[in-house]
């Protein structure tokens, strides 16, 4: 059992540490992400420089050889700064496809793209009506010649309005939520026929409602076997999930400390209101949820390479319990700061709303606890 | 005992259910938040009630209030939830307006009641200070006799909808020497376009601006204004903050919203079926609904108390807590409901001309906003933590 970074890790961590310090304080943040583009590309283009953006990639791809541990580390720093930059997306998700079921020609193309930070990708997963199952698609695509004909509507794509490309899951057969005919393409977002709205999200990032009509893409847009994607799906966002587990106790961390700071600052009845038991013993909760939660991260991501029934239960189990700690602590955290943390000028409030967004991506407390009770199960 | 209304409380809710439909303005938006709103459509059903003579219904008769009794009170706020009524606002009527008619004088009725009867007059709060939240006896902003007028100075926060505020009652220290805190301090009535007073609106997490910052710097306020006798003004504010408290169960509203989350929960798909039918949504809907029901019928023996001359007591801080907790609850589940369009900013989107036509389903519009801004309720009005401290000391005896 080894719980210790290696020494390079241990630097990563530093580094990025010192990066985000510099580039995410709250005014600069605030500032960033209320600007027309929502997001800074100089800072992905630093991200780049400091080989993050290959990290998970194999050497010979074209990366740095860097694991799940790396992401971790990298999105938990991201998380205490409150990063809106499109890692998960890009690295995490379209890396993801690319690394398990990218030709050699299609790593070629893309990969080198991704760690320039030159391409930039969006995860197209989510349907209006299909809540949280990855499988539950009306979006179709038609084979047509020797390639596909996209045609469909994908929900609050987040990054997309900063993406040069897109991952779009779509039905290439069977009916609605079967689990065999559905594909995995990489759409160039430029492409005729894909249409976007684009909006700003209630934590700060930015997404798009995109719709594809008659989006022809060619047979090589496929990821993987065709029909077959699902499992492939699984993993990749199972390992997206890993790491937005990581980035999320990043701000709950932050929450915490920025909580007992204020209680320690604020006075009341002539005292810090840290000196109320009832206040501590909360804080201490708080304190106990963002530990348990660190150690739910460190059993999912330790837990990605290995069989499926057991990577599913750990990420599922830590998809839950991060998820009920990042609602305790958000809410928490506004309450202990009383009126101020109702602001939008003290940065808790930022922090709460990233918490609270966290639940609905890639599956809420209720889906994972299904999927974990159907494992465990069974 | 009997929880059942009687045939003259039957026929006071088919007249009331009535009035409503006949009156209430159809083209009133009543989904969103309160902050999107004019003034003009904030006041628009308290002016239609103004006429009516039931926009003050608690109010003793002689000041214009209806003489209903407590259950048909209660009657008339279950029948404006049930069509999402905008109410009119708490500040006049049941903070101020009751303050007035209790301890103002004469002149100070005939002044200010017709004005907050008939909603043509604005008020706002100006209680809490930055360094006075829930120890509002800190307060320190001043007001010091000169000649026939006070002189105040001093600064105070979360002063709702001052934006819009015709008047507004102030706390304010005059004996800065006095033995204890809570005493030395005085209610005062402002009129807010006198010189001197500035009104800065605060952003909120939800996007909104709904509370605001203000100073008032050298404002010259007639002694007239002051209500009662000067340095009782504590008495006067617990008076009031009882009186709040006491509506803020918002049983009857939650009660619709129970209702619309039904309905989201009903659109919204889970492997093709209704969320709804889920079990594990819909054992968390019935867990809000049974908490709802204890609620409900903790406020109904309150009420009853009331009825039998008994004035709320510290029991309300129960309905203060378990009511701001379901409010807390029910937006918190109807954000989870709507599932990933609980995401998109909408009050953001303006900015960046994309308002068109809106992203994902109506109802899913407001559910982050409304979340967020209403971790508010275990805050105001004497947070929480402060509703446990009273039961503490005044039911309990520790």
């Amino acid at each position: 059992m080894d719980f210790n970074f290696t020494d390079e890790q241990t630097m990563v961590r530093d580094s990025l540490t010192r990066m985000v310090r510099e580039n995410y304080d709250t005014d600069t943040r605030r500032a960033a992400i209320g600007s027309d583009s929502g997001w800074r590309p100089e800072v992905w283009a630093q991200l780049a420089e400091l080989g993050l953006l290959g990290m998970p990639f194999s050497e010979e791809d074209g990366g740095f050889g860097g694991g799940a541990v790396d992401s971790m580390i990298v999105m938990e720093e991201f998380g205490k700064g409150l990063v809106v930059e499109p890692f998960v997306p890009t690295v995490v998700c379209a890396g993801g496809f690319l690394k398990h079921a990218g030709t050699a020609a299609q790593k070629e193309e893309h990969i080198g793209g991704i760690v320039d930070g030159s391409r930039i990708f969006a995860f197209a997963y989510a349907e209006p009506r299909g809540r949280f199952d990855y499988a539950d698609l009306e979006t179709t695509a038609k084979k047509d010649g020797g390639g596909y004909v996209l045609n469909g509507h994908k929900a609050v794509v987040i990054g997309a309005p900063w993406a040069t490309h897109l991952v779009v899951t779509a039905r290439t057969s069977g009916g609605q939520r079967d689990s065999d005919g559905i594909s995995v393409f990489v759409v160039d977002k430029s492409s005729a026929g894909v249409v976007t709205r684009d909006y700003p999200t209630v934590d700060g990032r930015r997404a798009s409602e995109v719709y594809f009509e008659n989006v022809a893409v060619p047979a090589e847009a496929l990821i993987g076997e065709e029909g077959k994607a699902l499992p492939l799906i699984e993993v990749v966002t199972d390992e997206a999930i890993a790491a937005q587990c990581a980035e999320v106790c990043g701000a709950m961390k932050v929450a915490h400390a920025m909580t007992v700071d204020y209680s320690r600052q604020r006075k009341q009845f002539g005292v810090p209101i840290g000196s109320f038991q009832v206040l501590q013993h909360r804080m201490v909760d708080m304190y106990t949820e963002y530990e348990q939660s660190v150690s739910m991260t460190y059993l999912a991501t330790l837990k990605l390479g290995e069989s499926e029934v057991e990577r599913k239960l750990a990420v599922s189990a830590a998809k839950v319990r991060i998820g009920q700690a990042a609602h305790h602590i958000g809410q928490e955290a506004i309450q202990i700061h009383g009126g101020m943390g109702m602001t939008d000028e003290l940065a808790i409030g930022h922090y709460f709303k990233r918490l609270t967004v966290f639940d609905a991506e890639f599956g809420n407390v209720d889906h994972h606890m299904k999927r974990h009770v159907a494992l465990a199960s069974g | 005992m009997n929880l059942e209304f009687t045939p003259e409380e039957l026929a006071f809710r088919d007249e009331v259910r009535s009035f409503i439909a006949e009156n209430y303005p159809k083209d009133l938006s009543s989904g969103g938040m309160r902050d999107d709103m004019s003034p003009e459509e904030l006041t628009a059903w308290h002016k239609i009630l103004g006429k009516k003579g039931w926009s003050t219904p608690a109010w003793p008769e002689q000041y214009g209030g209806t003489g209903w009794t407590p259950t048909q009170r209660y009657i008339w706020s279950e029948e404006n939830a049930r069509v999402n009524a905008i109410m009119p606002l708490p500040f006049g009527v049941s903070m101020v307006g009751p303050v007035i008619y209790t301890f103002g004088s004469e002149e100070q009725k005939q002044q200010h009641l017709p004005g907050i009867r008939s909603g043509d007059v604005w008020w706002c709060q100006g209680y809490s200070e930055p360094g006075a939240g829930s120890d509002l006896a800190s307060l320190t902003t001043t007001a010091v006799r000169d000649g026939d007028h006070y002189v105040i100075n001093g600064q105070k926060t979360w002063t709702t909808l001052a934006q819009h505020a015709d008047w507004g009652f102030f706390l304010c220290r005059t004996d800065p020497d006095a033995a204890k805190p809570q005493e030395g301090i005085s209610f005062i009535l402002i009129d807010m376009n006198t010189p001197g007073i500035e009104v800065k609106p605060i952003k909120l997490i939800d996007g909104g601006y709904e509370v605001n910052e203000t100073w008032l710097t050298d404002v010259r306020v007639p002694v007239e204004n002051l209500v009662g006798e000067e340095n009782k003004g504590w008495t006067y504010a617990k008076f009031l903050l009882a009186h709040e408290r006491s509506g803020i169960a918002g049983v009857a509203r939650s009660k619709r919203g129970v209702e619309q989350l039904r309905d989201i929960a009903k659109s919204e798909q889970l492997d093709g079926k209704p969320l709804m039918s889920d079990f594990d949504f819909a054992r968390k809907v019935s867990q809000l609904e049974i908490d709802l029901s204890a609620l409900e019928i903790t406020e109904l023996r309150t009420l009853a108390g009331e009825q039998a001359g008994k004035g709320p007591g510290p029991e309300s801080s129960i309905l203060k807590i378990k009511g701001t907790e379901i409010q807390q609850r029910l937006t918190e589940l109807t954000l989870e409901a709507v599932g990933h369009y609980g995401t998109p900013y909408y009050a953001g989107m303006s900015d960046m001309g994309s308002n068109e036509y809106p992203i994902g389903p109506d109802y899913a519009q407001h559910s982050a906003a409304t979340y967020f801004n209403m971790r508010k309720t275990s805050i105001y009005g004497g947070s929480n933590e402060i509703q446990r401290n009273i039961i503490t000391k005044m039911i309990l005896g520790l």
